[in-house]
């Protein structure tokens, strides 16, 4: 059945492409059309500044992933944070 | 007063100076007064697809920088006797291009001529905005492909926000060209539907111009497709579209190419 269905059925590219350019742009208007950053960039902008008031933070030790959906947008910044060496754990926020 | 256009689409190679010289080339065929300003300083190209390329003496920084008048740096095209053309520089760069001295031409323009068709250079920068600036109405040049989609997207924006209408309050005409297309492959769903580009940028449509080797042809010989082979396909498209953009209720078709009985016979024989 998969082995027939795979056969018969072909996977168009194009509804994959209409479906990503209307997540990108959803999030690109937001962002481009008033000068104002979206809600995940803005996150990541006031977390940061919380962080540093707090400790220094080396630029190359953040890690930063945004996955932007439909549905739901995932923010991970993982920071490294110095001086802490008795914490076996870096400060993490998701 | 005349209708100032501008042709644009964010990415480049999408056909913006072929668009430029084909819709430009079909209205002046209509009787319209049509000039073409190229503002690809530096990189420009309107010239050779206009077969003009030996005859530029003044650009359109000469005439900024009141170096030429606008009637010795406007170029006549030899085959149809109410299109002009106003060359870019191809020493200069795009600093050279002040917004008053932009404004002055095209205010000049405006009195001359029916049509101010301005071809846009790629991306966001100077140029591009100078281009758009004065424009009263813009096509936009779209590839149904996601890069082209996105940046046609982002120069919409800047259409609605940059421009001297838009600071105006007014709103600024719109159109969706769709160039390149390929009805079969987008049947086969290997390319995005003018129906899925359409829900996206949420313009009027002004016309679809199939991918065809005539483009390339009509180029290579140094004129407009609409007058280098007026019965193609893309030639069909881009007359129905200047129609369009005369205020002609013209439905929007894909043309096909048209085989000959001729035609039909001789590709049997040779195969």
């Amino acid at each position: 059945m998969t082995f027939l269905s795979s056969i018969f059925k072909r996977r168009s590219s194009a509804p994959v492409a209409r479906d990503r350019l209307q997540i990108l742009l959803a999030h690109e208007r937001i962002a481009v059309g008033d000068g104002k950053d979206d809600l995940l960039a803005k996150l990541h902008r006031e977390i940061m500044e919380v962080i540093k008031r707090h400790v220094a933070v080396d630029q190359d030790k953040v890690q930063i992933k945004m996955d932007r959906g439909a549905q739901c947008s995932v923010l991970e910044i993982d920071v490294e944070v110095p001086g802490l060496t008795d914490r076996p754990e870096n400060a993490k926020k998701d | 007063m005349a209708k100032v256009l501008v042709v644009t689409s964010g990415k480049g190679g999408v056909g913006k100076t072929t668009t430029t010289a084909a819709l430009g080339a079909a209205l002046a065929k209509a009787g319209q007064s049509v000039v073409l300003v190229d503002f690809d300083v530096g990189l420009r190209n309107l010239d050779l697809v206009m077969g003009a390329e030996r005859r530029v003496v003044f650009d359109l920084i000469n005439v900024i920088q009141g170096d030429a008048n606008l009637a010795q740096a406007l170029i006549k095209d030899k085959r149809v006797d109410t299109l002009s053309l106003l060359p870019a520089s191809q020493t200069r760069d795009k600093d050279a291009l002040t917004p008053e001295g932009v404004a002055k031409v095209i205010a000049d323009l405006s009195e001359k001529f029916d049509w101010v068709i301005c071809d846009s250079p790629a991306g966001i920068e100077r140029g591009a905005q100078m281009a758009m600036h004065h424009a009263d109405m813009a096509v936009i040049v779209t590839n149904p492909e996601v890069s082209s989609v996105r940046d046609s997207d982002r120069i919409i924006g800047m259409l609605d926000s940059t421009t001297e209408k838009a600071k105006a309050g007014e709103k600024m005409e719109k159109f969706l060209l769709i160039t390149r297309y390929d009805p079969q492959r987008a049947a086969r769903g290997d390319m995005l539907g003018t129906d899925d580009v359409l829900d996206i940028l949420s313009i009027p449509l002004l016309g679809i111009i199939p991918e065809s080797p005539d483009v390339l042809k009509a180029s290579n010989v140094g004129a407009p497709v609409t007058i280098a082979e007026p019965d193609s396909a893309p030639a069909r498209a881009y007359t129905e579209a200047a129609r369009r953009l005369m205020g002609e209720k013209v439905e929007v078709t894909i043309p096909t190419e048209r085989k000959g009985l001729f035609d039909w016979l001789f590709k049997r024989r040779v195969a």
